[in-house]
């Protein structure tokens, strides 16, 4: 059995069933990541990622390997989690407004333990997840994993213009929020807002 | 340029993506608010690009949800190419069936044909 990622997709690829659930082991905590970090719940991450994985097995012989494996399987995640949240929007089981503060419930993030987590990234996370998650999707595809803005238009069907507009929105959103300048101060952030991240 | 119209511009030209105009350029270079706004964003790029090292721990149940997923995926694909199969190989049996019979239903008229010329 290969081990290395790019033999694992190249064994997947003629049809070795076991390589793709290698893969699919190599890689999976890493979609989660980014399905989480788009979606901002565990319940729809966990959805998107068994269809993006289904969807990456399905299209596997598509795979040119012009980028890496896990490139690839980032472009899929997001495309899944766009429709997911399209989806989710339109049935309006669950609307989130643009003020919206998801707060991440896994444990290891409780307060108890937060202790273990630099407060930074904690409240990094806290302010993505207060974006609308349009906003949200682009600033972490484009910021976070840095794809190209081409690839994150694709995948989130809007023109590359409209993923430019919206990157700025959410990277001038979170500068206020995490680094908020004299004047900009809203009521209620004090001082934890001033200590940088 | 103004300040704020500046500060439309930051985000934009932070990155480097975007090259920013020589006026902007020079208006930054010569205000304290904007190179400190400016910062900010350069901190902020930072910080959000060091996330990229985080990797979420997922439930313990989520890889075994995967890999049954795509067991059912792959069950269903080759059932689905089975019966595919199967009618091709029903449909591809008529046709033989039907030509078969066509055939022989010539070599009969045609039999026919000449048995009549001979009594005329």
């Amino acid at each position: 059995m290969p081990t290395d990622l790019a033999d694992l997709v190249a064994a997947a690829k003629g049809g070795d069933r076991p390589a793709f659930d290698e893969l699919v082991r190599a890689t999976y905590a890493e979609a989660y990541t980014l399905a989480y970090r788009l979606t901002g719940n565990e319940e729809d991450a966990r959805d998107v990622v068994q269809d993006a994985y289904l969807r990456a097995y399905k299209g596997l012989k598509r795979f040119r390997g012009d980028a890496s494996f896990s490139t690839w399987l980032y472009r899929i995640t997001a495309n899944c989690a766009s429709t997911h949240l399209a989806r989710r929007s339109r049935d309006r089981h669950e609307d989130l407004a643009d003020d919206d503060t998801l707060v991440d419930q896994r444990p290891e993030i409780d307060p108890e333990l937060r202790a273990d987590i630099s407060a930074e990234r904690s409240r990094l996370t806290e302010a993505l997840q207060s974006l609308p998650p349009d906003m949200r999707a682009v600033v972490v595809l484009r910021d976070v994993y840095d794809l190209p803005h081409e690839a994150i238009a694709a995948e989130l069907g809007i023109t590359e213009g409209a993923a430019k507009v919206r990157l700025h929105r959410a990277r001038r959103r979170l500068r206020e929020r995490l680094f908020p300048l004299r004047g900009e101060l809203r009521e209620g952030d004090g001082e934890e807002n001033v200590r940088a991240v | 340029m103004q300040c704020d119209q500046i500060a439309e511009l930051l985000p934009q030209v932070v990155d480097h993506h975007e090259r920013a105009d020589a006026s902007v350029v020079r208006h930054v270079d010569s205000c304290l608010r904007c190179q400190a706004e400016l910062a900010q964003y350069r901190k902020l790029l930072r910080a959000l690009h060091q996330l990229r090292t985080e990797v979420l721990e997922p439930a313990p149940g989520m890889l075994p949800a995967i890999l049954a997923r795509l067991e059912s995926a792959g069950e269903r694909g080759a059932v689905r190419s089975l019966l595919s199969g199967r009618r091709a190989a029903y449909v591809g049996g008529l046709a033989v069936a039907t030509a078969a019979a066509g055939a022989a239903g010539a070599i009969v008229l045609a039999g026919r044909g000449r048995r009549k010329m001979r009594v005329a």
